[in-house]
């Protein structure tokens, strides 16, 4: 981006509440079913049915609420927006217009090490539609309804964003945020967090905005990243090339890079949003936020602010083990179990990690259990094998069923620790290799290295390196 | 015309092919057609009975009601329908009372109430004299009559063909042509299917509400029409209140006329909604009322309306019976019928 102009970004995302049911019918929500097998008929909205609120869905979003320290409408009211669309079957959704459940918010997030406060302007409750296929049916499209009532929280945010790189920080602590929250269970692929970005430039220090652009529907971090990036620059080069950039909905093509126009403001739908008389206005007293306060997880936040001090990690250990609650569950059941928290936070920030990622896994299906990684920690802490044996170990952990325990007797990894025995092989090396003897004696520490290496090859590397050492300057030098 | 939109259902009972029916009242659709067949018609407090599976035209104004020959039958089907429905989010959650039990309660110190703006000149005089003979007759049961003051009511009707025609125009939605329902033959389009399978299968009025539904719902006018009829709903509503703080019940007509010939007002649409002037005040407040025959005009039924503080039914039901008790009129049944 030329100096010159500053981008302006707000995101609406779509967070699919993971409740059992749908938001306004007993049909269950579950993904991947048979086409129309989960929709009855509400769902179907057929002539006489009515919908009924799904007391969990309001629940999760004032979960949600809380845990932004949003203001929570203790009186908000669901709205018909009126559309036609076949995957539509009432001809409306159901939303909430005027009055949202969930108020002004706001999320920190952190770029290249900068702390800033995204705004949250509201959060509302919604039904999903249905999805319509237009393979497969020969010049017809087939509708399917299994996720028409499906509850979705729709989330936006003030235009507080100034570069891709901060709306992915923006969308990434949210996804993190909502799957500590346990409302929703981010599955971009199956559509349960997706996101649309209200993009636009204009000239650094000018106050008001430029005239914006909404792409629909970008349903992966990378894509949210490249797809601002694409539109803040043809947002540019339109100005620069003397036009002026319209009011639209643009769809991101993630095949051709590119953004295109999907409809103008002139051919935007006019909702004509009315409160649904069908439903009550749903009312949230004290007492119920209160008692949705007291079931809240420890938030990411306060969580890395925990692990630094109880386990006296550092700020970048303490982020990374935050970054979703099962990693910081597992790894403070490692800490406890071990007794070893630094020594838990270096090898989960280091191999375990590293193991997981080269495997394309998450946490939750790591081959080493908590406890399995624990029991080898143990042995390290008690010097019964070296950090450099341990690594062969933990191999072994990941490609088998043994414990450490199991695995260091079973290979005869245990350190050597009867001083009698490396004694002899200190003296025993001390002879054979007169050279370094000498260099090391004339001052040269480095020669030192070659000794150690030597003494820990006599004794197949069972022998504990720190220990090799005092013993052997301990000999020369006397 | 036996009046509408429950006329079918009125008209079964009139010529005695069903004892009591179902019938559901937007904006009198129970009491309107029970007033011109000479039967009796219960529109319950909004709430009272459930919507489930009825076909929502307005869901605000909808509610579900008995029809029958007497109060005492209608009491007995009311029995059955009233009640609290999870399926139903606009049911109340309230006991429902025993409705055979209170019809014969005493009437004695009855304070009856008669909105002046319900005998104003638009009211037949042969009517007025009808109405008029029936509150006597209460009066000699011991009723106490009092006029009272209802000055919000001549801006129900406007009020009410802007909510029920906004509510309208978004509940028929669903009758587009792609799930069920009339579907146009061989559409070019997705457009085509839903203008032509609207456009060929509702008729006049109905495409009519859905015009000045969509119109008072638009961007621009929502304000000034949906907004403000919501605005003046809430003023009946408090004339209402503030009525039935006074007395115990309001009487009055429910038609303006008898019945009248078919296709004698279907040319001027507001002379037709202006029919209603009695009736939809009712269902904007949400209040019960009940339809009773009270005596004929050339052969014609006329209809007195009892309208009554929110989940009086039971009173509404007694109140009738024992007018039932001491006339006729609902023994009788219009020309053509016998």
């Amino acid at each position: 981006m030329s100096s010159q102009w500053e981008a302006v970004i707000g995101l609406e995302i779509h967070t699919q509440l993971s409740t059992k049911s749908k938001i306004f019918s007993g049909a269950a929500t579950a993904y991947g079913a048979e086409p129309n097998t989960q929709a009855c008929a509400v769902d179907l909205g057929l002539p006489g049915v009515l919908p009924v609120l799904n007391k969990d869905a309001v629940r999760k979003a004032v979960t949600f609420g809380l845990a932004i320290d949003a203001e929570i409408a203790p009186h908000s009211v669901f709205a018909r927006k009126n559309y036609f669309y076949p995957d539509l079957p009432k001809g409306y959704q159901i939303s909430q217009f005027e009055l949202p459940i969930v108020g002004k918010g706001h999320l920190d997030i952190e770029v290249d090490g900068v702390e800033k406060r995204i705004g949250i302007t509201r959060a509302h409750l919604e039904e999903d539609a249905g999805k319509s296929l237009h393979e497969d049916f020969h010049g017809l499209t087939g509708i399917d309804l299994n996720r028409a009532g499906t509850p979705l929280l729709e989330i936006v945010s003030e235009p507080d964003m100034r570069s891709a790189k901060e709306a992915v920080a923006y969308m990434r602590k949210l996804h993190e945020l909502v799957r500590y929250l346990e409302i929703c269970d981010g599955n971009m692929q199956e559509g349960s967090f997706r996101c649309d970005a209200n993009v636009s430039v204009r000239p650094k220090g000018q106050q008001e905005f430029g005239t914006r652009a909404e792409i629909k529907n970008i349903n992966s971090f990378r894509f949210v990243e490249k797809a601002i990036n694409h539109e803040i620059e043809r947002q540019i080069d339109v100005i620069e090339g003397g036009g002026k950039v319209v009011q639209e909905t643009r769809l991101y093509d993630a095949n051709k890079d590119e953004t295109r126009s999907m409809r103008s403001k002139e051919e935007a739908n006019d909702y004509r949003y009315f409160p649904d008389p069908d439903l009550l206005p749903v009312l949230i007293e004290d007492a119920l936020k209160e008692e949705i306060r007291a079931t809240l997880p420890e938030l990411p936040a306060a969580k890395k602010q925990r692990f630094i001090s109880q386990y006296g990690l550092d700020g970048e250990s303490a982020t990374t083990l935050t970054s979703s609650r099962e990693l910081a569950d597992y790894y403070e059941k490692v800490a406890a179990e071990s007794g070893e928290a630094k020594l838990a936070a270096n090898w989960m920030t280091g191999d375990v990690l590293g193991a997981l990622n080269k495997a394309g896994l998450e946490i939750a299906v790591c081959p080493v259990d908590a406890d399995r990684l624990a029991g080898l920690l143990k042995r390290i802490a008690d010097n019964t094998i070296s950090g450099k044996t341990a690594k062969q170990v933990f191999d072994k952990l990941w490609n088998g069923n043994a414990t450490a325990d199991e695995i260091i007797e079973q290979e005869g990894l245990k350190q050597i620790t009867d001083t009698g025995a490396i004694e002899a092989i200190v003296d025993k090396v001390i002879a054979a290799n007169p050279v370094p003897v000498e260099q090391y004696l004339a001052g040269k520490d480095k020669a030192l290295m070659a000794l150690v290496g030597q003494i820990m090859k006599e004794t197949q590397g069972k022998a504990n390196p720190g220990e090799v050492n005092k013993m052997l300057v301990a000999k020369l030098k006397g | 015309m036996p009046g509408g939109s429950s006329g079918g259902s009125a008209v079964a009972v009139a010529a005695r092919l069903a004892p009591a029916v179902t019938g559901t009242d937007t904006g009198g659709s129970i009491r309107q057609p029970a007033a011109l067949c000479g039967i009796t018609g219960l529109k319950p407090t909004y709430g009272r009975v459930s919507r489930y599976g009825m076909i929502a035209y307005a869901s605000s104004l909808d509610q579900g009601g008995p029809m029958a020959r007497s109060a005492e039958d209608a009491a007995l089907l009311m029995q059955v329908m009233a009640g609290f429905d999870t399926k139903d989010s606009t049911s109340v959650d309230q006991p429902v009372p025993d409705y055979s039990a209170s019809l014969n309660d005493d009437l004695t110190g009855l304070k009856i109430g008669l909105p002046k703006q319900f005998f104003s000149s638009e009211l037949d005089s042969q009517m007025a004299a009808a109405i008029q003979s029936a509150v006597s007759e209460y009066q000699k049961l011991g009723a106490t009559i009092h006029e009272v003051d209802m000055p919000n009511l001549e801006l129900a009707i406007p009020a009410y063909y802007v909510i029920a025609s906004a509510e309208c125009s978004s509940n028929l939605s669903r009758y587009d042509g792609v799930r069920f329902g009339y579907r146009c033959q061989n559409p070019a389009d997705l457009t085509d299917l839903y203008t032509r399978s609207r456009g060929e299968a509702f008729g006049a009025e109905v495409k009519r509400r859905i015009l000045t539904g969509t119109y008072a719902l638009s961007a621009g006018y929502y304000d000034a029409y949906y907004l403000k009829a919501q605005q003046v709903r809430r003023l009946i509503s408090d004339d209402f209140k503030r009525a039935l703080s006074e007395v115990d019940v309001l009487m009055g007509p429910v038609t303006p006329n008898p019945a009248f010939k078919i296709g004698e007002k279907t040319s001027d649409p507001v002379q037709m909604y202006l029919e209603d002037i009695y009736t939809i005040a009712i269902n904007l407040a949400g209040l019960p009322a009940l339809s009773i025959s009270a005596g004929f005009i050339a052969g014609l039924p006329v209809g007195l309306q009892v309208i009554g503080n929110y989940f009086s039914e039971a009173k509404l039901l007694n109140i009738g019976h024992r007018y039932q008790q001491v006339t006729d009129w609902h023994l009788k049944v219009p020309k053509g019928f016998e």
